[in-house]
Formats: structure tokens, sequence, C-alpha cells
């Protein structure tokens, strides 16, 4: 065996190792998730963005909630030893943006194309 | 052809890289059940497609500013973020094997878990006695399939983690008892990563 413990396989979900410092990073996500949550209550019903600016920024606060999520929940990181697992996961979001771009994108073209009679 | 010495191995050679022996059974089970999380999300993008699509069609019915109250989403929101959370330590004290803790850790869960769930149902009945069920336009299809297929997921859950529970109970925390509480902290963890999205798209958006 080689000895060098990051060159291992790490298991989604599971925090490398150390036991210790586990709490605190659930802990520390909890926190993060709650600002950002509030955050994109506060954005949503108040004028503090600028108005037509205020959908890109709801996506930008969900994207940076789900990084929260599966950093500290999920512990997926990016160091060797969870290559497969972060594979996986970007095959999952190309999956995901081609579904939904693509329908969003079709869709809003055939309503362009094709005016239906009111 | 080269003949690999044991003080200096290859990267290829590594355990979990092709080399050195198959990975240890909780590394495959956890990296198949994430599999199977990524597919179950990829199955939730369809909803979301079909719902960014339809969220405009309310055939003249009453829209998103009408019927959301974002007290209840944020209330929802909370238990589901505190849930995942007493969820993670109820993991953390199960790999060390604190039984009790973990019962109480997963008490926490449930009901935390329950309240989402009771939240809910109660904001759907209340939006079918005012004549906005699921029937009554394409946005409402679209918003009843993907909330409660996420809502069907959080009862699965909870079905799942008092089935858990009961295992830990009558067998203890034994090592394939502690690999199928892995999944389960996967579950529900992943489950609130669609929560984000459905309160942002469907909640947050809609209620503008």
């Amino acid at each position: 065996m080689n000895g060098d413990d990051r060159l291992y396989d790490r298991t989604p979900g599971v925090e490398h190792q150390e036991s210790r410092a586990s709490v605190e990073s659930y802990t520390v996500g909890l926190g993060l998730a709650l600002l950002l949550t509030i955050a994109s209550f506060v954005v949503s019903q108040t004028n503090l963005l600028w108005p037509p600016g205020v959908p890109a920024g709801l996506i930008v606060l969900a994207l940076a909630q789900i990084g929260v999520h599966l950093v500290f929940f999920l512990h997926i990181g990016f160091g060797p030893d969870s290559t497969n697992n972060v594979l996986a996961l970007a095959f999952g979001v190309l999956v995901v943006f081609l579904v939904i771009a693509g329908a969003v994108g079709i869709m809003a073209n055939l309503n362009y194309m094709m005016p239906m009679p009111r | 052809m080269t003949i690999a010495t044991t003080d200096r191995v290859p990267i290829e050679l590594v355990r979990g890289r092709g080399g050195g022996g198959p990975a240890s059974t909780r590394t495959v089970v956890a990296y198949g059940f994430w599999i199977f999380i990524i597919s179950d999300i990829a199955m939730f993008s369809a909803l979301f497609a079909a719902y960014a699509v339809l969220s405009g069609r309310t055939a003249g019915g009453l829209t998103g500013r009408e019927l959301i109250d974002l007290r209840h989403v944020f209330i929802e929101t909370v238990c589901l973020l505190v849930s995942s959370y007493t969820c993670g330590l109820g993991a953390l004290s199960a790999e060390r094997g604190q039984r009790e803790r973990y019962l109480v850790f997963a008490a926490f869960t449930f009901v935390l878990g329950a309240a989402f769930l009771f939240v809910e149902i109660s904001d759907f009945v209340g939006m079918v006695r005012v004549g906005a069920g699921p029937w009554r336009s394409a946005y409402l299809s679209a918003f009843f399939t993907l909330v409660g297929m996420h809502g069907a997921h959080v009862t699965g859950g909870l079905l799942w983690l008092a089935y858990m529970v009961a295992q830990v109970i009558a067998k203890g925390l034994r090592p394939h008892v502690l690999r199928r509480l892995l999944c389960f902290s996967l579950f529900w963890h992943a489950l609130d990563i669609v929560w984000v999205g459905v309160f942002t798209l469907v909640y947050l958006k809609g209620a503008r």
C-alpha cells in the first residue's frame, strides 16, 4: 500500500479521516445555508437589487446554496480521492443543463414562431 | 515489462484506481447510491423544465402571486435545512458508535421533516379549496407535479428514516446498518438540494 491516504477513493457524504472537525463543518454549512436562504427571500421581496436583475440574483444565490450543500453536507471535494464522485456529478449537471435549457429554449422558439390565436 | 516495487507505487496501481484490489464495500455502496441520486436529480430536471415552460399558462385561473404565502415557504425551508443538519450530526454519532445520540438526532430529523410535510400538505389543501387544484391550469398541473414529487420523496425519506431507526434499535450499529445510514443521509441532503431549486424557481420567482 502507498500510505498516502489521499490517493484512496473517497465516499460521497463522508468527510475524510478527521471526525472532530465534522460537527464544525456541518454547523458552518447550516449557517451559510440559512444566510443564503434569508438573502434570497430578502432579494425577492424588496427592491434592494435593481428589479430586472432580481431573477439573475436569485439564480446566483441558489447556485451558491447548492455549492454550500455539496461541500459542507455531502462533502464533495476536489482532491484526487473524490475524482469519481465529481465526475459523476459533472455528468449529472450536464444532463440537467441540457434538459432544462433545451426545453425552455425550444418552447420559447416555438411560441415565437407559431403564435396561437387568442 | 516492469516489475512494480513496493517503495514507490505508480498512481495507476493505487487502490481505487484499478490497482491494489477492489475498493471497500462502503465506497462501492455509497458510490452506487450517489449515481442513483444523480439520476433522480436528472428526473427532477424534466419536471423543472416542464414547470419553467408552463409557469405562465394560468388559463385565467389564480396565479402564483395570489396563491403563494412566502411565510409558509420560509418555515418549510428552515425545517428542511435544520433537519439536514440534524441528519448529518446523527450520521456522525452513528459513525462514532453513539447509539443514543443517533436516536435523538434521528427523532429531530423526523419531526422537522414531518413539520415540513404538514405545512406543504395544508398549503395544497388550501389551494384546492379555493379551486386551484392541478386540473385548473397547465401552470397548476406543473406546480403540483414538481412540488408534489418533492413532497413524495420527503414522505419516502421519512418512512425510510423510521425503518432505519428500527434497524438501529433491533440490530445495533453494525457495518451494513451504517452503510444504509450513509445512503439515507445522502438521500436526505439531496432532497434539500432539490428544494433549493423548488423554492427559488416555483415560490420566490412565482410570488413576484
